[in-house]
């Protein structure tokens, strides 16, 4: 057993709302360059939508990831050693800046220096590549909040194996629903960016399962781009290396939050580490389509278990990793309440950032009053207009669930890896919480229908205590438990602090200029 | 001047090349194959490949040619006409790749921004050394043949540092104009694009796919039985 400590991150769909704060942290701390205007290591999708760069999701189209051959071994689907190395002149699978968005900004001085005249002045478009007027044609979150839209919501690839009637449903203006999808780099534990890059540029960092590039290895080569299924890594035109998120190291080494998880509003973000067994990654990551999550659940080890802190301790994880994988709330939502999943799990990855799936507006559906249906509504139905009925209807427990705005396929699809039990599992536990909150707060549901909820879902009112805690009322220092990263304490034990003092951090500090 | 051209300019361009190309290493960040595909990728694809796949065959024929020219002067009849048509046709193919890498290079809004002097003028360099080549194959016959009987004689006395320039300057003017230029292009590299070809990614195949690496060895650095003088500071750091 080789335990390794990888810090990792639950993001709680139901309470993003979609700001974009964390996307503009992200921006103004490490992409407002030239070269990477068009980068956005953190953004924001809107869900059904075709998301950033275009269609992401579709590798149909960018081949990124791996697939499994029929032998039960994994391969690079775009990339690898074969293909890598003979696409190395061109990469026909690589998303070209107009698959993102040509990054532009405004001639805001011709509104000052215009002369006076009978029109208002302009501010045309530019091209931050050519410096020349454009027409917009994109931009990074340009499907924002256009769900139900035929250019982006029915271009979703998540959509392809749904039956067209399902698809219809998804979009019946009164049934119209979408939800926030943030999304960083997921730091894998199987990266298939470090397994294409040709020069060996791309590792994962042994301490914390941080995916870094290293900037001076970098060769322009490219294949990551293509490789990453998520497309989070990417490439700088003007100085000609990759790029991606670093999961704000610096920050972390310093104990503070990364930039997007500080600054969400929603605080919907959650930051911890977890211990892993990486004898076993591969292993894990060639499971059969239907086991890849429960066996990616079983690669993370329980930290409380005395035989993982003794073989953790002997593979060097300190004691202080130790203690904070214990404090984890990724632990907590990810293996013991087994509350969020990974986004795509079949590009077999092994991702490291964890999404509770959103149950609103999933389950609210809204019926006309003379409905056969609402006729059924109980007490608890909120009028909304005079006509309308706002349902939560929650009479069957969980007799909405399959009944949701969003076929629980297409849900399964991002988040099951396909799988609607699994799906389903995790929508009536956070169902299962809401009823129980409403008996302890309002009163309106018995105790015996709470706790049949409960029961149901195998959750303790421990556990929904817990939950709910962690969902609504935790802190700062119990959302980001960051272990410390040591570097300071091994100086300090061999030389003098004041020898490498400005050396930490990064260490190289070089002007991003193109080669001659 | 041939004694210029033949017997010291060698030296100078190949003295820049290798301690310029250290030089320009240091750190490795200056090293990138600096691929313009994100911004154009449609023209890119044809010309890149058609240049790139030109350029590897006629630098392994001089290469080979080089290293054993019995090989080559040895090879007669049938065979030699063989390999002069597929040389020929690489040439000719990078002359394509070239033209329209710099038909790229010029006419493409997005591509001139990522565009200075010296990718111009390497390009032009390279296609007019192309061009030289492919002339001289052509009109000089058999040059797979006289080039390893008479010019390879001529590069082993460089590298011997012992330059015997007689047989290359009873070249025509074209192959001196052609071996010059080579000289040319070999000391400009460091100063160039052309860099990239020295990190060529071979070490790929061997390597395994995943790559992790730690700030300490992570056995020893907690243990207090290692020694200090073990332990270093990363390079990274």
């Amino acid at each position: 057993m080789d335990v390794r400590a990888q810090i990792s991150m639950v993001f709680h769909l139901d309470k993003c709302l979609g700001c974009h704060t964390c996307t503009v942290a992200c921006k103004n701390i490490w992409t407002d360059r030239k070269g990477a205007e068009y980068m956005w290591w953190n953004n924001v999708e809107t869900k059904p939508g075709t998301g950033y760069p275009s269609k992401w999701e579709d590798q149909e189209i960018y081949k990124g990831g791996w697939e499994r051959t029929k032998s039960g071994k994994i391969k690079l689907k775009g990339a690898g050693k074969m293909k890598g190395l003979l696409n190395i002149f061109h990469n026909p699978n690589l998303p070209v800046i107009d698959d993102y968005y040509e990054p532009f900004t405004y001639k805001y001085l011709d509104l000052i220096e215009s002369p006076q005249q009978e029109m208002q002045p302009v501010a045309r478009p530019i091209s931050l590549i050519t410096g020349k007027p454009i027409d917009i044609k994109m931009g990074p979150n340009w499907d924002d909040d256009l769900s139900g839209t035929p250019d982006f919501a029915r271009k979703d690839p998540n959509l392809a194996n749904l039956t067209p009637a399902e698809q219809e449903s998804m979009f019946q203006l009164e049934k119209m629903a979408f939800y926030y999808l943030p999304r960083i780099c997921n730091h894998c534990l199987n990266p298939a960016c470090v397994a294409s890059c040709p020069s060996g540029a791309i590792y994962k960092r042994g301490e914390d399962g941080v995916v870094l590039i290293d900037q001076d290895v970098c060769r322009g080569w490219r294949m990551c781009i293509t490789a990453c299924p998520y497309k989070k890594a990417y490439y700088n035109w003007n100085s000609g290396k990759s790029e991606k998120c670093l999961l704000c190291y610096p920050r972390l080494e310093s104990g503070q939050a990364p930039a997007c998880m500080h600054s969400c509003v929603g605080r919907i973000r959650y930051l911890g580490a977890l211990l892993y067994d990486a004898d076993k990654i591969e292993e894990i990551a060639s499971s059969p389509e239907g086991d890849l999550i429960n066996n990616q659940m079983d690669i993370y080890l329980d930290p409380f278990d005395p035989e993982v802190i003794k073989a953790a301790a002997e593979s060097g994880v300190p004691d202080s990793t130790i203690k904070a994988a214990q404090d984890s709330p990724i632990y907590k939502f990810v293996k013991e309440w087994k509350l969020a999943l990974p986004l795509h799990a079949e590009f077999r990855t092994l991702p490291n950032l964890f999404y509770v799936p959103p149950l609103l507006p999933v389950m609210a559906s809204v019926t006309q009053e003379n409905d056969s249906d609402g006729s059924e509504l109980n007490e608890m139905s909120k009028h909304w207009t005079d006509k309308w009925l706002y349902d939560t209807s929650i009479d069957e427990i969980f007799g909405t669930i399959e009944q949701t705005r969003f076929p629980i396929k297409y849900m399964a699809n991002l988040f099951g890896a396909g799988d609607e039990a699994l799906m389903v599992d995790k929508l009536k536990k956070l169902m299962a919480i809401r009823i129980y909150r409403r008996y302890k707060t309002v009163g309106d549901i018995s105790q015996e229908k709470s706790d049949q909820a409960l029961a149901e879902v195998n959750l303790t009112e421990e556990d929904a205590e817990g939950i709910y805690y962690l969902t609504s009322l935790a802190k700062f220092d119990e959302r980001f438990v960051i272990p410390a990263a040591h570097r300071e304490q091994s100086i300090e034990m061999m030389e003098s602090t004041a020898d490498v003092k400005g050396s930490t951090g990064f260490g190289f500090i070089e002007k991003p200029v193109r080669g001659m | 001047m041939d004694m210029l051209l033949f017997g010291a300019l060698p030296y100078v361009a190949f003295a820049i090349f290798v301690i310029g190309s250290i030089y320009r290493y240091q750190n490795g960040f200056k090293y990138s194959s600096l691929s313009s595909q994100l911004l154009e990728t449609e023209k890119l694809f044809s010309a890149s490949v058609a240049f790139h796949m030109g350029i590897i065959v006629i630098f392994l024929g001089h290469f080979i040619g080089f290293f054993f020219p019995s090989l080559f002067s040895s090879i007669g009849g049938t065979s030699l006409v063989i390999l002069e048509i597929v040389g020929v046709m690489f040439g000719v193919l990078a002359i394509i790749g070239l033209v329209m890498l710099f038909i790229r290079r010029v006419t493409t809004d997005r591509i001139k921004v990522v565009t200075n002097r010296m990718d111009l003028v390497i390009e032009v360099l390279l296609i007019l050394q192309f061009i030289l080549g492919v002339v001289i194959a052509i009109e000089m016959k058999w040059g797979s043949s006289w080039y390893a009987s008479n010019m390879v004689p001529y590069l082993h006395s460089i590298f011997a540092f012992n330059p015997d320039i007689a047989g290359m300057v009873a070249m025509p003017i074209l192959v001196k104009l052609h071996v010059v230029g080579a000289f040319l292009i070999i000391l400009l590299i460091p100063f160039s694009r052309l860099v990239h070809f020295l990190v060529a990614p071979f070490h790929y195949i061997t390597r395994p796919y995943q790559v992790v690496r730690w700030n300490w060895n992570r056995k020893t650095i907690r243990d207090p039985k290692t020694s200090w003088d073990d332990i270093q500071r990363p390079k990274n750091n």
